[in-house]
């Protein structure tokens, strides 16, 4: 398969990018000529075709999106607690660390030309070893056209959905499940993309589709959606309007004529009715009085792009204006826009916002979609896949398949806007587990993760950029030597890092393709890439043996505690839970310490801690509160590190607040994140810290000290995304306290977090930059005591 | 109501209205028919030329028309009888009439003119310079809702000045059928110019600007001129009352196949103005009967959508079209009859006015007496 593609990182996939790339020639990603072709590496595209079942297509006037469910093979590092007795345990690891292969599932989006859609159906067939599948279900309106091809070249039933149906099932399911889905566009800002937080309740909602015409539908409920109007004014109007008044046959270049021109040349504005007057009436003189009210003589002359923009006016503001009328009458405020008039084109983007906002005063937002393009398909889909329930799971955006969106500017990045020959990727996996919101969240519509957002932030993104392309090489090494037996470990470490360092580039180019980015977001695409070249878990042979050398000290650390007063005692655990802390493969500055200094210890680490008062000091009030305030019923804390972190720092800390009465939730992540604590190692360390402490022992057999997972995989936490297991029993238990430590947890996500009930968030800034911004240096401490005000 | 019965407050004559629109110019004169010997004595030559000028003619120029089917006849006026005239011209020839007012010593009769739309503020300054004449500005949704209230209350020559379409839905029992508008409120007056204004109106003295569209009159005209190459609004109209414009068109038919039953929505129903002009050979296949005819269609049909949202949401079941865009066009009348009744399920009626687009210059005479 031969096909044309643009030579950009962001749109056919990162893939691609990997063959065109230059080798070795970092920063320059392909702005070369605009049309390079290649022959297309299938893997990259089609991707695990051969596993694939449940088709679904979306046939549009100009696009193909084709989607499948498919298991995917990973590698996944599991640790096993060895069978101990009558064993020398000293000289013997903690546990065994396998890797096996476990199957999840993915759903993979692709968007092509119409133009490739024989080629595409000939290669599926050829490639497609699965046979059950019998049926592919098929929506939009060219899915009548090419039925017979589809039935003919892969041999399967075509099962007709309806479209509406579908464009609704498919936004109910990407407003759920993809963070950062949902954007205000903004015409005059550095940022024209604003993301919007996930709210709980998606509905009611209103879903304006500017296909060739305009429908208005009220979405009430999953199930419930209800037409409530239309107008016939829509993009085919424009087109075909278009295309008879400018002789240009293209959607795309009329869009381009009519950014160039200027609508007052053809449109009569009321400053032309009433003339300099304006002003002393306090008319807005140049609102448009009558379109193509200046065109109304044979005589003139008017330019392609003057009657374009003037089309482009019209059209915007006349379903601007319909949709404010039927927002007001239904009682709704969010209007999100989608259809191939809106389709990710800024100019468009920018006169609908414009017209919502003018016919509403502002009271209504016009928002939109970014995977806007996908949502027929996702919800013909979804229709051949109710008996997997799909919408019983969680789903995440996968970054390392997704292609991202498109560059908005047509003039900054014209190699994107050739729209014609591009292969456009989104993939989803199925999360093991279903996530929901913490339930101690103050306000969970109101709640960011993220402390600094970079697409706003251009100083902090050009630092983090850099500074994750910079660690790069030393990511890669390390992913390689964490599999000294695989041959081709040197080969896949190579490839994840052209891969990320594609990603990266594109989000130097775009930072808005993925949604805002944050530092959480730059560290959970690494992460999906290092999967994505199965590299599960490249830490988990450097955890394991922190874990052993923690657990060797364990004793002595409880014994040295136990021997001070109680006031020392409090602070030396917080100190304790700190030292821990500067334990951080992830941070660069720490990760040089560590890899030249091996016998760097718990006692030099607390050494090396700012002294008090520190950059964020609420302890004294922290220490009142233990003093004076009744134990808390419940603490939950959200672990950070492996080794010296847990087993020095969370676990001693749990002790005392056990002592206290206080039960304690231990919630650690569902996967492998740096060299961040997984689930399945705090269970062996909380196992083998038992052995050697009966308050712990007792606490575990009474329930009183509960592990659970978080359900993520990210060395950052998102507490609007938490394993719906560990909500119920923060609910159960009353939690009263939550404890957040870590840069990952603390710092970069949730520093602003406000929630319902006290809270302790706590951090080793290792990162001089960061140090600088908050205004402290290296080392620098956060302690942050919270209480919500009554 | 009528106002013969004010007080003679006698305003000297002429008596005009003017209404300065964005394309038409619209004026209305009052002809006094009950002038006696004496006045016509008196009766400066100034004056008897202009109303033998203006009464005598039917066609001013090249553009100025005199609308003789709605002239008014027999009408007590601030207690004169007369005829009211209604006569149009097109903006651009602003100019023009000023000019003539100039070399007529218009000035020297001491009138006011009363004046209303966005003109009177546009050529304020030339009246004054090119003409000596003070121009009397006066509001624009004022005068319009004056005038409809006026000529709907004395009627037209004994007839019934409002009317609506029976049957809508059915074009072969589709009639017009007078309209008794007795007890007008409230109401939602849509004036397609050539931009549209809706007003909802619920007393003479309260009504509120509910909103307006940019697509109107001048839209079509404009579009028809551009696509078609005609260069007036009579010869727009008549292109496209041959037109076909389904096939410019995209119906739900052409999509579906039939209806769509999904969302309730007909076959014939517009699915895409213009969305057949998408592809190349339908371009090259249409006339620019059937383009002129879309280009009708789809304003028309965006209005009476406007207009049927407004009204669910200002909660009025009564909708009257004024505006010159209606003139001579029976096509959209007929339409937005068709379409307000069959989208409200029958809940709107749709309700026109035989004056169509001269009630604001009307209320600009009324201001004056």
């Amino acid at each position: 398969m031969r096909i044309h593609l643009h030579t950009d990182e962001a749109g056919p996939g990162a893939g691609l990018a990997l063959k065109m790339a230059e080798r070795g020639g970092r920063g320059s990603s392909g702005h070369g000529s605009l049309d390079k072709s290649i022959t297309l590496p299938p893997d990259e595209i089609f991707r695990n075709l051969e596993n694939a079942k449940r088709f679904a297509i979306d046939i549009g006037g100009s696009l193909t999106k084709l989607a499948y469910y498919s298991t995917v093979q990973h590698k996944v590092a599991r640790v096993r607690s060895f069978d101990h007795s009558g064993k020398d345990i000293e000289n013997e690891p903690l546990y065994e660390i396998s890797v096996q292969e476990e199957i999840t599932a993915r759903l993979h989006f692709i968007k092509f030309e119409n133009t490739y859609i024989e080629t595409c159906l000939d290669f599926i067939k050829d490639h497609l070893v699965n046979t059950e599948t019998k049926v592919i279900k098929a929506t939009g309106g060219g899915a009548y056209k090419f039925k017979d091809l589809i039935e003919k070249k892969l041999g399967l039933k075509v099962d007709k959905e309806d479209v509406m149906t579908c464009l609704i099932k498919g936004c109910n399911f990407v407003l759920r499940n993809i963070p950062h889905e949902v954007f205000a566009y903004q015409k005059d800002s550095d940022t024209e993309f604003r993301f919007q937080t996930n709210h709980p309740n998606i509905f009611p909602y209103l879903l304006v589709n500017i296909g060739s015409g305009v429908s208005i539908v009220k979405v009430e409920s999953e199930d419930k959606f209800e037409w409530i109007g239309g107008s016939s004014i829509g993009g085919g109007t424009f087109w075909g309007l278009g295309a008879l008044l400018t002789k240009t046959k293209k959607f795309d270049e009329l869009l381009q004529l009519a950014s160039k021109g200027q609508h007052t040349n053809v449109d009569m504005l009321v400053k032309d009715v009433y003339g300099g007057a304006c002003q002393t009436l306090g008319l807005s003189g140049n609102l448009i009085a009558s379109s193509f009210g200046k065109s109304t003589t044979a005589d003139k002359e008017f330019s392609k792009e003057d009657m374009a923009k003037s089309l482009l006016h019209m059209i915007s503001n006349d379903i601007g204006q319909l949709a404010c009328l039927y927002a007001k009458l239904h009682n709704l405020d969010k209007i999100y826009f989608g259809g191939f008039f809106i389709r990710g084109h800024p100019v468009t983007m920018r006169t609908i916002t414009f017209s919502i906002n003018f016919f509403s005063k502002g009271e209504v937002q016009a928002l939109f979609l970014r995977h806007e393009g996908y949502l027929g398909a996702i919800g013909a889909f979804l229709k051949g896949a109710e008996q997997d329930n799909p919408n019983q799971y969680s789903w995440g955006e996968n970054y390392a398949g997704s292609s991202g969106l498109m560059s908005t500017s047509p003039d900054v990045h014209p190699m994107q806007r050739t729209r014609s020959g591009t292969f456009d990727m989104f993939e989803m996996d199925r999360l093991e587990r279903p996530l929901v919101n913490l339930p101690l969240l103050k306000d969970p519509s109101a709640y960011i993760p993220d402390t600094v957002d970079l697409t706003d932030d251009a100083m902090a993104r050009k630092y983090w950029l850099t500074c994750f392309e910079e660690a790069l090489d030393g990511v890669a090494k390390r992913a390689a030597a964490s599999q000294p037996d695989s041959i081709d470990a040197p080969e896949r470490a190579e490839k994840f890092r052209q891969k990320y360092w594609n990603k990266l580039q594109t989000l130097r180019q775009q930072p808005f393709a993925y949604g805002t980015l944050t530092v959480r977001s730059l560290l959970d695409t690494r992460e999906h890439c290092l999967n994505e070249f199965n590299f599960p878990d490249p830490y988990s042979k450097v955890k394991q043996k922190e874990n052993g050398i923690a657990l060797k000290c364990f004793q002595s650390v409880i014994e040295s505690l136990d021997s001070l007063g109680w006031e020392e005692r409090q602070f030396a655990l917080v100190k304790g839970l700190l030292a821990g802390n500067v334990f951080d493969w992830g941070a660069k500055a720490v990760s040089d310490v560590l890899e030249c200094e091996p016998q760097f210890g718990f006692e030099e680490a607390k050494s090396k801690l700012q002294e008090r008062p520190w950059l964020e000091d609420s302890y004294n009030q922290w220490l009142q509160r233990l003093k004076e305030g009744p134990p808390h019923k419940c603490a939950l804390i959200f672990a950070d590190n492996s080794g010296i972190d847990i087993i020095l720092g969370v676990f001693p800390f749990v002790r005392e607040l056990l002592s206290r009465g206080t039960e304690v939730i231990l919630a650690c992540n569902s996967g492998p994140a740096l060299n961040d604590v997984t689930y399945s190692e705090s269970l062996i360390v909380a196992e083998r810290i038992a052995a050697m402490d009966p308050v712990i022992q007792s606490a575990l057999r009474d329930e009183k000290l509960l592990l659970v997972q978080t359900g993520s995989s990210s060395p950052c936490l998102d507490l609007s995304r938490l394993d719906k297991g560990l909500a119920v029993l923060v609910r159960e238990r009353k939690t009263d306290l939550v404890i957040i430590e870590g840069m990952g947890r603390a710092i970069h996500t949730n520093y602003y977090a406000a929630l319902k009930c006290e809270s302790l968030k706590l951090a080793v800034i290792k990162n001089s930059w960061l140090a600088d911004r908050l205004g402290g240096k290296i080392f620098s401490v956060i302690f942050k005591y919270e209480v919500p005000c009554k | 109501v009528s106002f013969s019965f004010f007080p003679p407050l006698f305003s000297v004559f002429p008596w005009f209205g003017l209404d300065i629109g964005g394309t038409l110019v619209k004026l209305v004169y009052f002809e006094p028919k009950d002038i006696t010997a004496e006045e016509e004595d008196e009766e400066v030559e100034n004056l008897k030329n202009i109303r033998k000028y203006l009464t005598s003619n039917v066609a001013y120029g090249s553009t100025g028309i005199r609308d003789v089917h709605l002239e008014l006849r027999d009408l007590t006026l601030c207690g004169r009888k007369g005829n009211l005239h209604f006569i149009r011209f097109p903006t651009h020839d602003m100019p023009a009439f000023i000019h003539m007012g100039s070399q007529k010593h218009f000035s020297s009769l001491h009138t006011t003119l009363c004046a209303t739309g966005g003109g009177a503020y546009k050529f304020e300054q030339d009246f004054r310079t090119m003409s000596d004449l003070q121009l009397r500005k006066l509001d624009e949704l004022d005068c319009l809702i004056k005038g409809v209230l006026y000529i709907d209350s004395i009627g037209f020559n004994g007839h019934s000045e409002c009317y609506y379409f029976e049957n809508p839905t059915d074009t072969e029992r589709c009639q017009k059928l007078p309209f008794n508008l007795e007890n007008p409120y409230p109401l939602l007056l849509v004036n397609i110019g050539s931009g549209v204004s809706i007003l909802a109106v619920y007393s003479k003295e309260n009504y509120k600007w509910v909103t307006g569209t940019s697509l109107g009159g001048g839209t079509f005209f404009g579009l028809c001129c551009l696509l078609t190459g005609c260069s007036t609004f009579e010869e727009a109209m008549e292109m496209a009352s041959h037109g076909d414009s389904t096939k410019v068109d995209k119906l739900v038919r052409d999509i579906y196949g039939g209806d769509y039953e999904r969302f309730g929505l007909p076959g014939w129903a517009v699915a895409s103005s213009f969305g057949n002009m998408m592809s190349k050979e339908k371009r090259e296949s249409v006339s620019k009967e059937d383009l002129a005819k879309a280009t009708l269609i789809t304003i028309t049909n965006n209005i009476g959508s406007i207009a049927r949202m407004c009204a669910l949401n200002e909660n009025i079941n009564r909708v009257v079209f004024v505006g010159n865009f209606l003139r001579i066009n029976t096509i959209s009348m007929k339409l937005l009859a068709y379409a307000l009744d069959y989208w409200s399920k029958g809940q709107l009626k749709a309700l026109f006015l035989e004056h169509e687009g001269y009630f604001g210059a009307v209320g600009a005479l009324l201001e004056l007496l």
